[in-house]
């Protein structure tokens, strides 16, 4: 690659040099009117899901590539389906971190689909960053999507969350809003909190124990509590996160158990935040652990309408991007 | 070879000579400075109109990658990097690959540098095998293949009990350590300082308190047997706190610091920008005032690149993969003087830094331009401007975050043991 498509430290590379959203791999530093043009195109897609040919000619004659480097279901699969109802072709490529020989893999397999003349890119890799060097090293040639990097961004998740709270809970500059779990760790929390802060979000809470839920967060604009019952008192919509199993592993949390004894939201713990408060999960869930069954296939849960609306906010991004591009 | 340099700003933080002098140079010293012996006849007369002359500078902390596999740069390409920075006299660090850990990898070295002939190559031989505080290496026999120190690199020992046997053992041999002081607990994994960025980008920091802990832990230590320590690359108030309690107490202990510490803060990563990874990380802007005042008041004693080349290959890896260093040799008197136009030290104050205090700590003769010193000369216009293009370094490193910084201070000359190596 030359030295000139590689210019590091020139501000946020998913705008191309006219000031165009060209990639989305962070929400963070969007502006407020890209994330509405977001959310209400994907409003327009919703519909169509309900159509008996779910299909618009939008991306016709464009592939998008599946780049996935992490095992995923839901993100990839919606991401097939969104590209696939905008009448792309998609190409799914799964690459498995223990075969890929990291780094130099990753640049020489975008190459290598690139001469194949592809449109866009949906990347997910286990390290913060990927997307951004693919897209540094693209430039203007083709979209990229990040559907997560490392610990460091899942900006449709985030889209989807916040498409989900402003239809389901109503406007974001009056809600209060908590995300409780493993925050430290998490690419769909620094995703959640950036979007929400932009949309006006009045107050965003972060909840977990110090281990996970360090003060340092406080930067990123967050309230931290490391009291369940304290932190979701007046809040309007629970966000809670994913356990990862290695978080056991480098004693971060004795075991899961003690973690649902402090933080697990159970039936009784919904009630010390606001009646009806809506419950999002990003999947996949572990029950009994971050959330009670009785919790995650209850009245107040939104998951699988998350699922839902995954898909209209995905087709939306994959829409705005490639117009971007000057095809539409 | 005869030669006078007329009419040039002779600063010579050696002795504080601070003038417009007349040099002449003879078989490898300076003969006079001032005024010259009427009889001396000069092969070469150069004008120093406008220049500055100083004592060359002494890098204390240089990759070349020799021995290696020449992808990232060799022996040949960084010495010439270094001549452009107006570098004399550089150490080779032990982290080569091999490492130089054993006394036929410092022959190899000594072969390859005589051969070159361009700056001075000082050699050390790693402290520990394979630098990994585990077991000691074959001390005096590096010191007999030419070792003038031994260094952990950037590579901690993890074990107190070893590290105090290391520097027993290397104190018999009356050469100076230098130790990359970090808790390897508490930096685990971590690839960039543990702050606000770090939160926001996701990435795994390295936390300020670990160097702390490890320089701490690193001096009491060398305390147990009087081993003179030096840390080359300082990047925390705290940890200079250590080192000033050390030396109130009388203990062998100096440090250094890189100029990209003194210029740059974490937020220079931006996003993900590799060119910015280094180790120590850079830290955040109240460490970095911290650090050039340390530098005013003198506790800092010396400034390094810490030059770390690598070539185009690492540019499409990503942030974690990417290997921690920065290549900038070339620069390092043009950066340094930055520190000057910001009114951090004067220019004296940063030409000592860069010759005056390296030499003190690696125990080299004190680096002079006075009659019968050393012939080690770098000649600079403080007026010449310019751009810095990364594509255009000799260096084969293109890893540095400086590209389009405008500067000021280009070398003109680089005299070792009067022989012109470079000319800009």
């Amino acid at each position: 690659m030359s030295a000139a498509t590689f210019r590091f430290g020139e501000g946020n590379p998913q705008y191309d040099a006219q000031g165009r959203l060209r990639h989305l791999l962070s929400t963070e530093g969007l502006r407020e009117r890209e994330l509405l043009q977001i959310l209400d195109t994907a409003e327009s897609f919703l519909s169509i899901a309900h159509r008996s040919v779910k299909k618009t000619p939008t991306l016709r004659g464009r592939t998008i590539v599946n780049l996935f480097f992490e095992n995923s279901t839901r993100t990839r699969s919606t991401f097939e389906l969104a590209a696939k109802r905008l009448s792309a072709d998609v190409l799914n490529i799964a690459v498995s971190t223990s075969s890929a020989s990291k780094g130099e893999s990753l640049m020489d397999t975008v190459n290598n689909l690139m001469a194949m003349q592809v449109d866009g890119f949906v990347i997910r890799h286990p390290e913060a960053g990927a997307a951004h060097l693919v897209a540094r090293h693209l430039g203007d040639s083709a979209l990229v999507v990040n559907a997560g990097d490392g610990q460091h961004a899942h900006p449709t998740q985030a889209l989807l969350d916040v498409f989900t709270i402003r239809r389901l809970a109503g406007p974001i500059e009056d809600r209060v809003v908590a995300i409780v779990g493993d925050v430290l760790h998490s690419r769909v929390a620094r995703s959640q909190i950036h979007a929400l802060s932009i949309l006006g979000c009045p107050e965003i809470r972060v909840i977990g124990p110090r281990t996970l839920v360090p003060e340092a967060l406080s930067a990123l604009g967050v309230h931290v509590y490391h009291d369940l019952q304290a932190g979701l008192r007046g809040v309007d919509v629970i966000c809670a996160l994913r356990l990862q199993r290695e978080r056991m592993e480098s004693h971060r949390l004795p075991s899961l158990d003690e973690f649902h004894r402090r933080f697990g939201l159970t039936p009784e713990r919904l009630q010390w935040a606001e009646p009806g408060a809506l419950v999002l999960h990003p999947g996949p869930i572990n029950r009994g652990v971050e959330i009670a069954s009785e919790v995650a296939d209850g009245a107040q849960a939104v998951i699988l309408k998350q699922v839902a609306h995954g898909l209209a906010v995905r087709m939306a991004v994959l829409t705005i991007l490639a117009g971007a591009a000057g095809g539409e | 070879m005869h030669r006078i340099i007329r009419n040039i700003r002779v600063m010579d933080p050696h002795d504080g000579f601070d003038a417009v002098a007349d040099l002449a140079m003879a078989d490898g010293r300076i003969v006079a400075r001032g005024t010259l012996p009427a009889d001396f006849m000069a092969e070469e007369v150069l004008d120093g109109s406008g220049l500055i002359a100083c004592p060359g500078f002494i890098e204390t902390s240089f990759q070349a990658h020799t021995p290696g596999h020449g992808r990232d740069g060799d022996l040949a390409s960084e010495l010439r990097a270094a001549l452009v920075g107006g570098v004399t006299q550089v150490l080779l660090r032990p982290d080569t690959q091999p490492m130089a850990d054993t006394p036929a990898v410092l022959q190899e070295q000594r072969v390859l540098a005589d051969r070159l002939a361009l700056a001075k190559v000082h050699l050390s031989g790693a402290l520990t095998t394979q630098l990994q505080g585990a077991a000691l290496t074959e001390m005096a026999g590096l010191a007999e293949a030419g070792a003038i120190a031994f260094s952990q690199a950037k590579e901690p020992v993890p074990s107190a009990a070893l590290l105090r046997l290391a520097l027993s053992y290397a104190a018999d041999l009356g050469l100076p350590v230098l130790l990359h002081g970090e808790e390897p607990a508490l930096a685990a994994h971590g690839v960039m300082h543990e702050g606000h960025l770090s939160i926001r980008l996701g990435l795994t920091g390295r936390p300020a308190a670990a160097e702390q802990i490890g320089v701490q832990r690193d001096i009491a230590i060398a305390a147990l047997s009087g081993c003179p320590i030096h840390f080359p690359h300082l990047s925390t108030a705290a940890a200079v706190a250590e080192v000033t309690a050390a030396r109130q107490r009388g203990e062998p202990v100096t440090c250094g610091v890189s100029i990209h510490h003194l210029l740059l803060t974490e937020q220079d990563v931006g996003f993900f920008n590799l060119h910015a990874k280094t180790l120590p990380p850079l830290r955040s802007a109240a460490e970095r005032d911290a650090l050039r005042h340390a530098l005013a008041t003198g506790v800092i004693t010396a400034i390094s690149s810490d030059h770390s080349p690598w070539g185009v290959d690492r540019e499409g890896m990503t942030f974690t993969q990417a290997p921690f260093g920065i290549a900038a040799v070339e620069w390092l008197l043009p950066l340094a003087l930055r520190l000057v136009d910001e009114g951090v030290v004067d220019m004296m104050t940063v030409l000592s830094l860069l010759s005056v205090g390296p030499a003190q700590a690696l125990g080299l003769p004190a680096p002079s331009l006075a009659a019968g010193a050393t012939a080690d000369l770098c000649i600079f216009d403080p007026e010449s401007y310019f751009t810095v293009e990364p594509a255009r370094q000799w260096s084969r490193g293109r890893n540095l975050p400086y590209g389009q910084w405008e500067l000021r201070g280009q070398v003109r000359y680089t005299l070792v043991e009067g022989r012109v190596v470079f000319r800009g």
